[in-house]
Order: C-alpha cells, then sequence, then structure tokens
C-alpha cells in the first residue's frame, strides 16, 4: 500500500475516532472522494495490518498500533496548518488543504521543530481540534532539541489501546504523585501491559501488569506512553521512495 | 522487676493491600485488638496482643500499601513507624500468587534495615492458580526468613511467630539488595556525603530517596545541610542522562527487575486455569452486564438494610415505648422525667440509628470489601465521580450516605489524600441519609405527590455535583486519578467479616452516643428553663421572614441537628397534629423539608468530621451548609411564589 494514501485513511479515520465514534465505510468514502467499494477493500487491508478493527455495517475503529501512526501524521498536519496560519498568515479556510499536501513529506524531526518554534500550540487553527501529544520522552520543551535527534519512537497513550491489545511502557509524562504511584504498581519503562477492559463513557481501564490487574483512571492513562507493539507495517513514509532510505 | 514484664515485643504486619494481612492480624490477636487512630491522622490504627513462647507480643498491622513513598498517608505513617519507632520485628506478609508485586514491597522494607521475616501467605491461592514457589530458594534470594502461610486456615502461624521470636532474640537486619552498578555506585557517593546528618532512617535509604525526589527526605536532608541539593542534582541527572528516563523510573525499575528476577528464580507457573471466578470478573466490569449488576447488587442491598432497618426499629419503637411506660410507672416528678427525656432519649437514639441501620450497612459493607466486589462498582462509577472531582473510590462512601452520613465520612478513609477524603466527607453529608427522607417522604411525597419529593432529590444531587466542583476548585493539593488493583473475586470469611464489622461499629457507638446524649441533654434543659421561646424570636427573621415558615420551625431546625427525622415528630406536636396540611401550606412543606435536608449535618455526623478533619473544618463545613440551606430555602420560596405555589 502506497504511505501516503495509508496516511490518508489512517487520518480520516481518526477524524472520527477521535469525537468518540466509529467511522463508516460510507463517511470515509465521502471524505476521501473514493467509492465505498475501494474503502471496504483498503479498509479489510488496514485491518489485516493489524492497524484498525473493522466491524461490518458498525465501522472502523484504530487498534493501538493504527492509532500512533495516526496520531503521528494527525500531529505534522494541524502543526503545519499551526504554521501556515500564525506564522505565515494563510487565511483559515486555506490553511487544511495546504497542510494536507505537505503533511506526507515532512520528517518527524522538522514536525518537532516547528511545534518547538511556536511554542507548543495546543489546537489547529482551523477546527479547534486538539494537535496530538509530543511524543518525546521530555519533561519540557527545553529538552527537546536533543530528545528529537535520538529519533521517534512509535508510542501512542495508554488510554488508546483497544481491550486485549498490549503495549510497552515508553515513559509517564507530567511527573508528581501520580507518577510515582504508577511506578509503584509496576508500570516502569519497558514493562508490558496488556488492556483487559475499557469502561464505556471515558471510564477507567482495566489493565493486567506483572501478573496483577489494576484500574486506572482515563486520564491517568492518557498520560501513559507505549510503545505499540510489532513492527511499524510501512517504512517510515519518505517523499522519494524506497531509495532514500538507503 | 517482675521477669514477665521484661519479655515484651513490639513487632509490625506490612505489606500490600488485599494479601490477608489483616486476617494474619486477626488469627494472631483474636479479639485482643483495639481500632483507633493514628495519632491526628485519620487512618485507622489496629493494634493488638498475642502472649506466645513467653513473650507478651504487641502487635501493629500497618495500613496495606505498595510501596514507602509519599503517594498517601499510609505510606508516610507506616515507614515512619518502622523507622522512628523501630518495632523488634516486621512481619511483611506476602501474597504468593503474586509474588513480583509484592517482592516490589519487600526489597523496599529491607531498605529500611529492620529485622523482618517474610510470612509468604496465600500459598492456597497460589496453588489453585498453578504457581508453585521454592521457599527455601525465595529465602536464599532474599536473605530473609521466609515461612509458608494459609492465614484463612490458620497454617504456618505458629511457625511464622516461632521464627518471629528466633529473628528477635538473636536475628540480624537483612542487607539491602543492590541495584545496578551504575545507580549503586551514585547511591554509595550520596550516602557517604550524609555520614553524619542525624535522622531516623538509615543512610542508603535517604540517598536513594533523595534520588527520588521524595518531598518528606528533602526536607529532612536540606533543612539541615543545604548544600547537599547540588550533590544530589548532580547524581539524579548523571542517571537520567545514563538511562534516558527520570531518576524517579529508574529506581522503580531497579527494585522491580530485582523483584521479578527472583520472583521467576524462585517460582514456577505450571498452567493456569481460567476459573468460574475470572468468568465472573469478567461480567462484572462488562459495559453493559457489569451496570446492570452493580445496580442490581446496590438496590439489593439498600433494600435489604432498609427493609431490616424499619423493620428492627419498629420493634426496638415497641420495646422502648414499653420501657417507658414501665419506667413512668415506677418514678415520677420532674427529674425522673427530666432524666430519661435528657438521657435516656438521647440513648435511644443512638440505639435506634445503630442497631437497625448502621449494624447491617457495616455487615454489607465488609463483605462486598472483602469479596472484593467494592473494587469493581469503583471501577464502574470512575467517570460519572470525575464530574464532581473525585475518582471512582469516592463513589462508595457517597452510596453509604443514603444510609447514614456517619458511615459515609467514615468511609471516607478509602480514598489516597487529606484532600480527597475532605472533597469527599463534603459531598457525603449533602446526601439526603434515611433519616431526612423520612421527612421528605412523610411531607412532600404525602401531601403533595411523589414528583415533588422527587424534585427535592433532583436539586440535591444538582447542588451535590456544583457543590462538589466548587470543593473540587477550591481545596488545595493535587487531584489524583483512580489507581486501584482489582483484587481477586474470593469468599469472605464469615469471622473476618464479623470482627471488622463489630470493630466498626464499636467505633461508631464512641463517637456518636456520648454526644447524641449531651445534646439530647443540653436541648431538654434548655426547655425546660425557657431558653427556647426566645430563641425562636431570634430566629424569627430567618425561618419567618426569609424562609416563609410557621416560627415554632426554628426549634424544630434546633432539634433537627440531633436526629432530622425527630423534625417530623416535632412538628407534628407543635402543631398538635399530624395532618400537616391543615398548617402548613405546599410551599412550606417543600420549603422546610429542602432546608431539613440541608441545613447542617446531624451532631453525630458532625462528631466524626471534627474526628476526621479537625474542629475547623467540620465547623466549615457545617456552618457553609447552614448558609446554604437558608440561603437557598428562602430564594425557593420565593421561586414557589413566583410559580404561583404559596
Amino acid at each position: 500500500m502506497h504511505s501516503e494514501s495509508l496516511e490518508e485513511y489512517l487520518e480520516a479515520i481518526y477524524s472520527f475516532n477521535e469525537r468518540g465514534r466509529r467511522a463508516r465505510t460510507k463517511e470515509l468514502a465521502e471524505r476521501l472522494r473514493v467509492s465505498p467499494p475501494s474503502v471496504t477493500q483498503m479498509v479489510r487491508e488496514l485491518a489485516d495490518m493489524g492497524l484498525v478493527e473493522y466491524e461490518p455495517y458498525r465501522g472502523v475503529t484504530l487498534t493501538g498500533k493504527g492509532m500512533a501512526l495516526a496520531q503521528r501524521v494527525v500531529r505534522r498536519h494541524r502543526l503545519l496548518e499551526r504554521l501556515l496560519h500564525d506564522f505565515l498568515g494563510l487565511r483559515k479556510d486555506r490553511v487544511h488543504e495546504e497542510a494536507c499536501k505537505m503533511e506526507h513529506g515532512l520528517s518527524d524531526e522538522a514536525a518537532m521543530a516547528i511545534c518547538r518554534a511556536l511554542n507548543k500550540p495546543e489546537t489547529c487553527p482551523d477546527d479547534e481540534k486538539p494537535i496530538p501529544p509530543c511524543p518525546l520522552n521530555v519533561s519540557d520543551c527545553s529538552e527537546c532539541g536533543e530528545a528529537r535527534e535520538g529519533g521517534q519512537k512509535l508510542v501512542t497513550q495508554l488510554s488508546n489501546l483497544r481491550p486485549g491489545e498490549r503495549g510497552c511502557v515508553a515513559f509517564i509524562r507530567g511527573g508528581g504523585r501520580a507518577c510515582q504511584r504508577l511506578l509503584d504498581m509496576g508500570l516502569t519503562p519497558g514493562t508490558t501491559i496488556q488492556v483487559m477492559n475499557a469502561a464505556p463513557f471515558r471510564g477507567p481501564m482495566e489493565i493486567s501488569v506483572r501478573g496483577t490487574t489494576i484500574a486506572l483512571g482515563r486520564g491517568l492513562a492518557a498520560r501513559i506512553f507505549v510503545e505499540v507493539e510489532g513492527q511499524r507495517p510501512t517504512g517510515p513514509p519518505h517523499p522519494h521512495g524506497p531509495h532514500h532510505a538507503r | 522487676m517482675d521477669p514477665m514484664e521484661s519479655k515484651r515485643l513490639r513487632i509490625a504486619l506490612a505489606g500490600n493491600a488485599n494479601v490477608g494481612k489483616s486476617v494474619v492480624f486477626n488469627q494472631l490477636t483474636g479479639l485482643h485488638q483495639h481500632i483507633g487512630n493514628w495519632p491526628g491522622k485519620t487512618v485507622e490504627k489496629a493494634e493488638g496482643t498475642l502472649s506466645f513462647g513467653g513473650y507478651l507480643i504487641d502487635i501493629v498491622d500497618l495500613p496495606g500499601i505498595y510501596s514507602l513513598s509519599t503517594f498517601s498517608i499510609e505510606e508516610l505513617i507506616s515507614r515512619e513507624y518502622i523507622a522512628v519507632e523501630r518495632p523488634d520485628v516486621v512481619v511483611n506478609v506476602v501474597d504468593a500468587s503474586s509474588l513480583e508485586r509484592n517482592l516490589f514491597f519487600t526489597i523496599q522494607l529491607m531498605e529500611l534495615e529492620v529485622k523482618m521475616v517474610v510470612a509468604l501467605n496465600q500459598m492456597d491461592v497460589a496453588e489453585r492458580k498453578g504457581i508453585r514457589i521454592d521457599v527455601e530458594r525465595l529465602m536464599g534470594l532474599l536473605g530473609v526468613p521466609v515461612i509458608p502461610t494459609v492465614a484463612t486456615k490458620n497454617l504456618g502461624l505458629h511457625q511464622l511467630m516461632a521464627k518471629v521470636l528466633e529473628v528477635a532474640e538473636g536475628g540480624r537486619a537483612p542487607r539491602p539488595l543492590s541495584f545496578g552498578r551504575e545507580v549503586e555506585k551514585r547511591i554509595e557517593a550520596l550516602s557517604e556525603a550524609l555520614e553524619g546528618l542525624e535522622t531516623p532512617y538509615p543512610k542508603r535509604w535517604m540517598a536513594i530517596k533523595l534520588l527520588e525526589g521524595d518531598e518528606e527526605a528533602e526536607r529532612m536532608v536540606y533543612g539541615k545541610s543545604p548544600g547537599l541539593r547540588d550533590l544530589a542534582e548532580r547524581m539524579r541527572r548523571e542517571i537520567e542522562e545514563i538511562h534516558g528516563h527520570d531518576a524517579p523510573s529508574v529506581i522503580a525499575s531497579e527494585r522491580y527487575s530485582l523483584a521479578s528476577r527472583i520472583a521467576s528464580e524462585a517460582s514456577t507457573q505450571v498452567t493456569p486455569r481460567r476459573g468460574l471466578a475470572e468468568r465472573f470478573d469478567m461480567a462484572t466490569v462488562h459495559p453493559i452486564s457489569g451496570y446492570a449488576i452493580m445496580i442490581a447488587v446496590v438496590l439489593a442491598v439498600f433494600y435489604g438494610i432498609f427493609t431490616f432497618g424499619d423493620w428492627m426499629a419498629g420493634l426496638l419503637e415497641e420495646g422502648f415505648g414499653m420501657l417507658k411506660a414501665a419506667y413512668d410507672a415506677l418514678f415520677s416528678g420532674s427529674l425522673a422525667s427530666l432524666f430519661w427525656d435528657g438521657v435516656v432519649e438521647g440513648l435511644i437514639a443512638g440505639v435506634t440509628i445503630a442497631l437497625p441501620y448502621i449494624v447491617p450497612f457495616y455487615i454489607a459493607l465488609s463483605i462486598l470489601e472483602d469479596s472484593g466486589y467494592l473494587a469493581r462498582i469503583a471501577y464502574l462509577a470512575d467517570s460519572a465521580m470525575h464530574r464532581i472531582g473525585l475518582h471512582g473510590k469516592g463513589f462508595i462512601p457517597l452510596i453509604l450516605g443514603f444510609g447514614c452520613n456517619v458511615p459515609a465520612c467514615l468511609g471516607c478513609r478509602i480514598m489516597e489524600t487529606e484532600r480527597e477524603r475532605l472533597i469527599c466527607a463534603f459531598t457525603a453529608t449533602l446526601i439526603p441519609c434515611a433519616a431526612r427522607s423520612v421527612v421528605i417522604m412523610g411531607l412532600v411525597a404525602r401531601y403533595l405527590g411523589f414528583e415533588w419529593a422527587a424534585a427535592l432529590y433532583i436539586m440535591d444531587i444538582i447542588l451535590i455535583f456544583a457543590l462538589g466542583r466548587i470543593a473540587f476548585k477550591v481545596v488545595p493539593g493535587e487531584p489524583l486519578g483512580l489507581i486501584m488493583e482489582m483484587p481477586p473475586y474470593r469468599w469472605p470469611t464469615l469471622t473476618v467479616t464479623a470482627k471488622k464489622a463489630w470493630f466498626r461499629l464499636r467505633d461508631f457507638i464512641y463517637i456518636a452516643f456520648p454526644l447524641m446524649v449531651l445534646g439530647n441533654l443540653a436541648i431538654t434543659a434548655g426547655d425546660r428553663v425557657g431558653l427556647l421561646s426566645p430563641v425562636e424570636g431570634l430566629l424569627r427573621p430567618i425561618t419567618v421572614d426569609w424562609l416563609g415558615l410557621p416560627p415554632a420551625s426554628g426549634i424544630i431546625l434546633i432539634f433537627g441537628i440531633l436526629r432530622k427525622e425527630l423534625a417530623l415528630i416535632l412538628l407534628a406536636s407543635m402543631l398538635g397534629t399530624s395532618d400537616f396540611s391543615r398548617f402548613l401550606t405546599p410551599a412550606q412543606m417543600m420549603v422546610f423539608s429542602f432546608v431539613v435536608m440541608l441545613y447542617v449535618p446531624c451532631i453525630a455526623t458532625m462528631a466524626v468530621l471534627v474526628r476526621e478533619f479537625g474542629v475547623k473544618r467540620a465547623a466549615i463545613i457545617s456552618i457553609a451548609e447552614i448558609t446554604l440551606a437558608i440561603a437557598l430555602g428562602g430564594i425557593l420560596f420565593r421561586a414557589l411564589a413566583l410559580l404561583g405555589i404559596g
């Protein structure tokens, strides 16, 4: 699958999932301006790659891994929108389309640099949607430069994992007493955890860690960044094709 | 000197929650125990004595905790107790079925360098889970004596105590286990720098805590030698650079990797079975069946308690009626009647709340707690509770509040921090308890219809949400999310449940009874010497002018502080009829019930608040609620008038 269209799909599915609902294939077809049958086919492929859960007639939900990839591209997109609007003075209704074209070519490092230069913006300019969180293990922005050179792991928040999925703790954001408590309960960096259950209405999650079961509030789960298991299904998205990765 | 007297020992039980620590404690001490509070703290302190091997052994059951950091008051108390009071031996109760998590705590206890013995408890549960533990190997790896036990069946406890005596007489404190070289080197450097600084804690422990950024340790050390801050900061930075994670994460990882290595070397896992308990577990946290089961359980508990309570209260009333008749026949005169009204009535008030409602509440609570279901309720209620700034565990005290606010306020102890406890207790006192429901049902539902009573409940719930949010904003401190172990389901044991209920009840009696008697006496005496009518006059601007109530209501509201359900009975006796519709307008009924619902926690609740949070905070809560009830009551009166309800 072409990485650019993969990203477009993940982005589109994300835009529904972030509002707390499944993406229907019909809606995806409208949004991506392709035919419903090709959406269905593509969604099945994404499901085979472990990026989405597809329930026919109900819709598509990103898995933890799919979420990690989607957050990465959505983050680039929304940061670009900010840059175009705040810095370059483009009109609000123009930034989305521009960002769509630019996002696939932007490296992670450049995206981080934009974030830093714009002083960690939190929402995008056109529809005020939140920009996905910074995936680096930093306590504040002053560590950004050093951390981004180390490359970016494929991480997402624990709260994005679906029941049954596993992740490996990368870091916990925010410090403080709650962080100490999470460490005490065994959520140390490198520990594998499995989501057993997630309560509805953004309630807590039940996770299994080191042979015991723990309930975690969703807000806390959103502070725990996990590496999603498995390799990335495609290489890092590069605009110039595979020869660039030599 | 009597030789028996010198042979005394002090031991402390320490361990995670849900490992059967309180069962060990109960088996060892039987009924020779005392449950109180840690001085100045709202944490339960269970102490007991045991006579064994020629020693009189004082046993302290420390709170169930997962670590010795400063996350909760329990953790602070435990580590202070071990380091400062220095018990002769610390018995670390460990859950054999979850060795890794438990050893994490064992390793921290060893860092405190006290004599200790590990009680490897719940061996039967481990066996059922297919876990086999090589006790000798575990002992060798830890360097601490390990005794396998099954406390629920009283197995191994004799051996445990024999080992405790052996260690107390001749044993040595264990050597703390070493971390990785990079970390250990920096701990050493820091502990060397700590040489000469007097603290109750071992140097190495202090050094580790400084690296972790522990606030208490920092205060202790930097207060005396501020120069050490630079060194500690440098060591932290070096560790962070080497490992790529912040120092607290690195140290927790070090401990867990030790725990994980020891656990895997000392135990083997044979096929785990997926039992009935697991499937039941899945159903009770399921998004649909979980809520259905929860609602069914909560309703069943309430229905059960109130049915039993009403029946029991009826019986008691009859019994006390007969007693009163007998008393009146035997004694006469104003002193005798003062004694009855002042003293006996207060006791009766206590008994008719405690026996019918609080006893079954405590038993139900103990069963829910010991079976592990309480944790599931907290899990399911978490998202709703977040709207009032609390997490899921806070749901339990609120539920209790519908029965009686006293156990509700005591139940707030399950929250981790003082802040959460205070917010929780404040919201719990706004929950209409059984006594207030009697007023709402007897007045509003009966004369105006059920929908008006429902309206009052809805107003109350809205208020609880609004005030909860305000309290969440106003009370200082870091709000916490839910972090809670989900214990596996198990059958509660009768003796443990019964004892827990009994000790809690005893606690309630000690707090509430003296106050109910004294308060009752004060008001009766005030009535006899004619103090009440001036009070009625004094309250007139509030009761009559602002709230639009009959003048007699002033006294009734004061009496209501004792027992709110009395308000209705008093109203009847003051109006000379129990047909309230002849004297009260519908608006007056609404306003009266509304004010009774909110105005001040009853005297027993206030006593608990004082005990849990101190006089100042209890006063703030009470005054806030009086002001609120009066202010909103007046507004309600005017709003009803505007709606044409007079």
